[in-house]
């Protein structure tokens, strides 16, 4: 067996993967930012309908909403495979997304918000200027959280077809009857995409803390 | 005779049943400073809040410069521009730099362009002594200087009035001295101020007019040099002496 092409076959679904990721997880912050903003700023009713849509996405596991999505998005719109799972992963994450944002908005305090009023600030520019910009540093740790549970789930478009890296090993256990190292490099993948990730969202959090004495 | 700038009239808030304050009436004339003094608990802090509408009042009229501010579909947002607030614990953007703490006002809400913003923002800053501190985020400024800096942001929208909520009841004792300084020179410059204060030293010193303000009532207002020295309510004198011996009549500034 020539293992040079046994890695490279199973290395080069990272492109997938991390595409995947790169759809999914930015997708999911701007949905669950706004999706945030209704539930914290939007009155009572917009709050019970984002706290419904959270409860629910939250409780069916990812591959079933995968399924579900990707076969509603597919039956309207002509999208390939990776797009319509890049996305439906996306709407997965931005219930996980919300949930870690709206907390973060809850924690700046309730008097930024008078402050920011009592130089006359509309609501609007307060929640614009003074609170976001607050509560996304705050989110940056459980966040990256969340990042590492998208790269991980991004494995989940193996099931639509997408050739990413866990659907190559697949693929290649089967015809070399190597599944554990098949695995195993896929499993190194993943874990080197995660740690990466993780490293870098540390640093950002490091940059942009907000300058203080100790 | 100077033009009044704030008239209240029969301002009322409560809680349900909790009243807070019942038929205020209170008037602020052009470059007078009056000082609202009380026991905690008396709505003193409310009351600011009501006068720049971030809280509504149950009943009555405030005017600012003639002008009904609680009229019916009148610009709260437009308002709160005119009326400056310096809250007792600073309330500075966390996020921002104490140059851009003055400066997003003006840039947000008044838009100016970025190059006049910033040239305003340092000359409110070198006005409370504060432009070698332009760059420190507040967790870098003593608690003195995060007040001062609040100042200035207020100051910086060029308000009619400015509102002081018990400006240096979070302070270290030997903090207070720098803000009261700020305050005076404000005074002096002729800007009209509402102060509710527990600091003696600086009502008597700076204040026109000094209202006692007590279970939501006003008990009784007048000059300092009235209400010290002959105060028509026993109640008054007893809480001006308490008042005195707690908080020191003389400042900690040297």
């Amino acid at each position: 067996m020539d293992f040079a092409k046994f890695f490279q076959y199973i290395a080069s679904g990272t492109a997938y993967t991390v595409g995947v990721t790169l759809i999914a997880l930015p997708f999911g912050l701007v949905l669950g930012l706004i999706l945030s903003l209704m539930h914290v700023y939007g009155g009572k009713f917009l709050s019970r309908i984002m706290a419904v849509y959270s409860t629910i996405m939250r409780g069916i596991p990812p591959i079933v909403l995968l399924f579900i999505l990707y076969f509603m998005v597919s039956g309207n719109i002509n999208l390939s495979p990776f797009w319509a799972g890049s996305i439906s992963l996306g709407i997965v994450s931005s219930a996980y997304q919300m949930e870690i944002i709206r907390g973060a908005l809850l924690s700046v305090s309730g008097s930024q918000m008078m402050a920011a009023r009592s130089i006359g600030m509309s609501r609007m520019q307060a929640i614009r200027h003074i609170i976001i910009p607050q509560a996304l540093r705050l989110a940056i740790p459980p966040w990256s959280n969340e990042a590492a549970i998208v790269i991980k789930d991004s494995s989940l478009v193996y099931a639509l077809g997408v050739p990413e890296v866990l659907r190559r090993a697949q693929l290649i256990s089967a015809s070399t009857q190597e599944p554990f190292l098949a695995y195993i490099t896929a499993g190194l993948i993943y874990f080197a995409l995660v740690f990466i990730t993780n490293r870098l969202l540390n640093r950002l959090e490091k940059r942009l803390a907000i300058p203080a004495n100790p | 005779m100077a033009e009044p700038i704030l008239d209240i009239k029969g301002l009322t808030k409560a809680y349900g049943n909790n009243v807070v304050f019942h038929d205020i009436d209170i008037t602020v004339n052009e470059g007078d400073t009056v000082v609202i003094i009380g026991p905690s608990g008396t709505g003193k802090s409310t009351l600011l809040r009501c006068i720049n509408l971030l809280t509504k009042a149950n009943a009555g009229q405030i005017w600012l410069d003639g002008d009904e501010i609680t009229a019916h579909g009148h610009n709260e947002d437009e308002v709160r521009q005119h009326v400056g607030m310096v809250f007792q614990n600073f309330l500075l953007f966390n996020h921002l730099t104490a140059l851009d703490n003055v400066k997003i006002g003006l840039s947000k809400v008044k838009k100016l362009p970025n190059e006049v913003a910033e040239e305003k923002a340092m000359q409110e800053l070198s006005r409370v002594g504060l432009v070698d501190r332009a760059a420190h985020y507040p967790g870098q400024l003593s608690g003195g200087q995060q007040q001062r800096v609040a100042i200035a942001r207020a100051l910086a929208m060029d308000p009619r009035i400015m509102l002081f909520d018990e400006p240096t009841s979070a302070l270290d004792p030997e903090l207070i001295g720098e803000v009261l300084e700020v305050m005076r020179n404000l005074a002096r410059e002729g800007m009209t101020m509402l102060v509710v204060t527990h600091e003696m030293g600086f009502a008597r010193e700076v204040a026109n007019r000094i209202i006692f303000l007590e279970n939501g009532n006003i008990v009784e207002e007048g000059s300092p040099d009235e209400m010290f020295n002959r105060p028509k309510y026993e109640r008054t004198r007893s809480f001006l002496w308490k008042i005195s011996e707690l908080y020191g009549d003389m400042e900690s500034e040297a």
